[in-house]
């Protein structure tokens, strides 16, 4: 049987055979060495053949550094090496594929978004500024979004943990299914189909824009994340805890109340602040219930207000190089604001875990 | 085919932690040899350096030589994946690959190591099987999950799939701490014909089955839990059971301790 | 401070009188209590219901005044007389944005978490999973200008390109002479935003494939890239499979990234390269400002199409995820 492994293998190399494990192998360096002849050889054609798009470079580039690989391997060490070498090659280049888009990303934001940054922007609103001019600045779309947000969270947040708790404390049956599967379903739903299902509200009741109606849009994005996040952390909550509390005499209710919830609270703060973060960038509710407004306007049940994601798309239509600007600044101030959120929130989550985590 | 092992100097460490110190020893080939002692000694790591397994534990790193008839495993050129496929390993809980059928299962390192015609790898497999005493059980339903067999079965299965790339030495680490008396009894007796053509070497709780299986029969221990694991002696089996030359090798058969 | 101590903690052992008095409002409190969140389980129930209907009705409403066919016209003209809106072209548009997002996102992510789970050098693992998930919460609108401002001028010499050589096989092929602003540019942006969310997903899943199952393969002589097909890749499979659908519901669904690149058109057409086509959340966002009474109910009446594609592709993901976890369970 073996021999036709070896016929198979023989040309290359002699295959590690019984009584020679050894076999010829790559330096440690040779994938680095490959990266780097792929990329100059790359540069060298893009220059030849004067292609514009780096784009083009870059792939060039990572195509040969995988046929370098599979070349030289192959007839280094063999085949199946190759094949490993390939493999890895692939993955390395598929990291720094997605890396590449996404540090440009911020890089983008941060470098064009610190140009109009200033106190003047987000202490000012856009009233009066023509918007093709510089100047403005952000004030109303902060204002707006805090308390868009906020209310999205006074309503949600009590009834997701509500929710989780009689899924997690008391849910049994069809019920409690139909409330897991439906929850599910509903961190899928889109922003835009949310915001047009309190549109159909606003008909029915002849209701103008407001704040208050994108809270509303937002807090049905909010509640799902907040229920699957608390559920999961109350499930953490050792079994113990809830029968040493209830062998002692203590209702039900108030055992979820003072044990189990408070060991559970870190992890809950942390769902509820990450759903924030979450909804805090949606712009497609307020484009359609909230209607964005240039001027101040702190009464989130009266008339339209802005919102930070709001406010870059506006002023990213406007289209002028001092809009851009604009756009540029508040996406870095919503960045700010959103990865603020998430670092404090896995901070939290990491000092408070119930220490029987895994 | 079965080669010689030779050990000198050897040390493992998980990272700054020293597992086991200084061992050498020397494993006859056709033969088995037995590595017993107390949890926590060493013998399973031991085990995992001889063919470079305990590297692939994060923070893994061994010292020393390992000489399979006169080529060391830790030399600068050796291939590792090579040296996993001359020297074989059963573990302790059977793990059959969940989603192959039994087959495929046996068939999975063949299948590495090169192309093989369909009649081909059907005999490979079914003299692979045969050899693991599992055939007569398994031939009519090769194709159904190997997931699906007892633990017994699972773990002899695991046996005829280290066997089928024809290894020159078998590590079995505690092959049945995980099954009932009756597949213990089918897979020790497996250990006596599979030593005809394999250096076989076994880790095992089960003192009596040292005495069972084994030509040769090493005891590690440690002095205190967190040093790392010795080799106190090795010898022929029948002499470590009733005539040890080290007196803690005698306390621990006799089971004053441990 | 004394006074906050009485009141936090549970009295001190009372009469037996007291005791019972307490246990009684207790009963009551569970009452209230679970009345109160089986309250919030089944008021989350009557949203989902409500979504449902509302966006029926009005859709109903709109479809009935459609003087063309709702399902096959290709133009968007709710305002004219007479009325006429079809999402022929929305529908087509939101798939074959999706399907090449997913064509680009799938293995490239699964790339990425193969990359952290196994080839990561271990101190960069950790940091870089928090790295994935940090990028799941960019917010979806800075991913559009960002698009709009920097992608696209870059991928016009790849479009060239692709049009140069590729252009044969019909789909890449450049009929129009134009800025990047197409389904392909969309589809890469919304590749790169599906990114995290797949790669996070699959990631968990390579991080539970049993460490038995992969000194298997390894003791069998297998190389690294072995490892991973004999034991990681058939684990986690069906992983992969539910957090790809995940990542399909959100390219479904996707508005601001795609209403800033696109420059969209009611034509229906292959060309991916040529600017143009439109998708539902697109098309909403572009057309809610301008739209009449009857121009809300039709994007509203499409709005629900949208709802129903993305509820499919949710429910099978989940569905897919709930079979794997019976199935785990079993083995374990």
């Amino acid at each position: 049987m073996s021999h036709v492994a070896v016929q198979d293998a023989r040309p290359a190399t002699p295959a590690p055979r019984k009584g020679s494990l050894s076999a010829r192998s790559l330096p440690r360096w040779a994938g680095a060495g490959f990266a780097v002849v792929s990329i100059a050889l790359a540069i060298g054609i893009g220059l030849a053949f004067d292609l514009q798009s780096k784009v083009q470079w870059g792939l060039i580039a990572a195509l040969l550094f995988i046929l370098v690989s599979y070349a030289v391997t192959t007839a280094v060490e063999n085949k199946r090496q190759a094949k490993d070498r390939v493999a890895t090659s692939l993955v390395w280049v598929c990291f720094i594929l997605a890396v590449i888009p996404l540090a440009s990303l911020l890089w983008t934001t941060i470098s064009r978004g610190t140009k109009v940054l200033n106190g003047y922007f987000l202490s000012h609103s856009m009233a009066g500024v023509p918007g093709f001019e510089t100047g403005g600045g952000v004030y109303h779309a902060l204002i707006g979004t805090l308390e868009q947000v906020g209310i999205a969270t006074l309503i949600s947040a009590p009834l997701g943990l509500l929710a989780a708790v009689y899924l997690v404390e008391y849910g049994k049956g069809t019920l409690a299914k139909a409330v897991t599967f439906f929850v599910d379903v509903m961190t899928g739903i889109p922003s835009i189909v949310a915001g047009l299902f309190i549109l159909t509200l606003m008909l029915m009741f002849d209701l103008g824009p407001s704040g208050f109606m994108g809270s509303l849009a937002l807090s049905i994005l909010m509640l799902p994340v907040v229920v699957r996040s608390t559920e999961e952390m109350l499930k953490l909550v050792p079994n113990e805890l809830r029968e040493a509390s209830l062998a002692l005499g203590v209702p039900k209710w108030r055992t979820i109340l003072k044990v189990v919830l408070p060991t559970a609270i870190g992890g809950i703060t942390t769902g509820v602040m990450l759903a924030i973060a979450r909804i805090a960038g949606e712009t497609a509710p307020i484009m359609l219930l909230v209607f964005g407004n240039q001027l101040i306007n702190t009464n989130p049940f009266q008339g339209a207000q802005s919102s930070l994601p709001f406010y870059i798309w506006e002023q990213y239509r406007v289209g002028s190089d001092a809009a851009y600007d604009r756009a540029w600044a508040a996406a870095l101030v919503l960045i700010a604001f959103v990865m603020i959120l998430n670092l404090v929130a896995r901070g939290i989550a990491r000092w408070k875990a119930p220490k029987t985590g895994r | 085919m079965a080669k010689r092992i030779d050990v000198s100097g050897l040390s493992a460490y998980y990272g700054a932690h020293k597992a086991i110190d200084d061992i050498s020893m020397t494993v006859e080939p056709r033969s088995v040899t037995a590595f017993i002692g107390p949890s926590g000694c060493g013998k399973s790591t031991f085990l995992r350096t001889l063919n470079r397994m305990h590297e692939v534990t994060p923070g893994g790193r061994v010292e020393g030589k390992v000489l399979l008839d006169d080529e060391n495993l830790y030399g600068s050129a050796v291939d590792p994946v090579a040296v996993r496929r001359t020297v074989g390993m059963v573990f302790q809980r059977p793990n059959p690959f969940p989603t192959m059928s039994i087959f495929d299962n046996v068939a999975a390192g063949l299948r590495l190591n090169g192309k093989f015609k369909k009649n081909e790898l059907a005999d490979v497999v079914e003299k692979s099987l045969k050899g693991a005493n599992l055939w007569n059980e398994v031939k009519d339903r090769l194709n159904k999950p190997g997931s699906g067999l007892s633990g017994g079965q699972q773990q002899r299965l695991c046996i005829a799939r280290a066997i089928a790339v024809e290894p020159d030495v078998l590590l079995m680490d505690e092959p049945c701490s995980a099954l009932d008396p009756i597949s213990t009894l089918a897979i020790e007796d497996l250990i006596g014909e599979l030593k005809e053509r394999f250096t076989i070497v076994i880790v095992t709780h089960n003192m009596q089955q040292a005495a069972r299986v084994s030509d040769r029969t090493a005891f590690f221990n440690l002095s205190a839990v967190g040093q790392p694991g010795k080799l106190i002696e090795i010898d022929e089996t029948e002499r470590i059971f009733s005539n040890p030359s080290v007196q803690a090798t005698e306390d621990y058969i006799s089971g004053r301790f441990g | 401070m004394a006074s906050s101590i009485a009141t936090d903690t549970p009295p001190p052992p009372a009469p037996a009188s007291a005791q019972r008095r307490k246990q009684s409002t207790g009963r009551a409190g569970d009452k209230i209590f679970l009345g109160l969140s089986r309250g919030s389980g089944i008021f989350l129930l009557v949203v989902m219901a409500a979504i449902a209907v509302f966006l029926s009705v009005r859709a109903g409403i709109a479809i009935s005044k459609d003087q063309g066919n709702f399902l096959t016209t290709f133009d968007w003209d709710p305002a004219g007389t007479p009325p006429v809106f079809g999402i022929a072209v929305l529908l087509f548009g939101t798939v074959v944005s999706s399907i090449i997002a997913m064509a680009i996102a799938v293995p490239i992510a699964v790339g990425i978490a193969l990359f952290i789970s196994h080839y990561a050098p271990r101190k960069l693992a950790a940091p870089l999973a928090y790295v994935v998930d940090l990028l799941a919460a960019v917010p979806s609108i800075v991913y559009g200008v960002w698009g709009a401002l920097f992608l696209v001028p870059y991928l016009g010499g790849l479009n060239d390109w692709l049009d140069q050589y590729m252009g044969w096989t019909y789909v890449f092929e450049k009929t129009e002479v134009g800025v990047a602003r197409s389904m392909f540019t969309v589809g890469i942006l919304l590749a790169i935003m599906i990114l995290p969310i797949v790669t996070s997903v699959s990631r968990e899943v390579f991080l539970q494939v049993p460490r038995m199952n992969e000194e298997a393969a390894l003791a069998l002589g297998a190389t690294r890239w072995e490892v991973i097909r004999l034991s990681v890749l058939p684990f986690g499979r069906s992983g992969v499979i539910s957090a790809s659908m995940l990542g399909l519901g959100r390219a479904l669904g996707e508005t601001m990234a795609v209403a800033t690149v696109l420059s969209p058109s009611y034509v229906l057409s292959l060309h991916v390269l040529d600017p143009g086509g439109g998708t539902f959340a697109q098309n909403i966002a572009a057309k809610f400002d301008e739209s009449n009474q009857l121009g809300r109910d039709a994007l509203i009446a499409s709005g629900l199409v949208l709802f129903v594609l993305t509820l499919l592709v949710n429910g099978a993901a989940r569905m897919i995820i709930a079979r794997r976890k019976e199935y785990s369970g079993a083995n374990a």
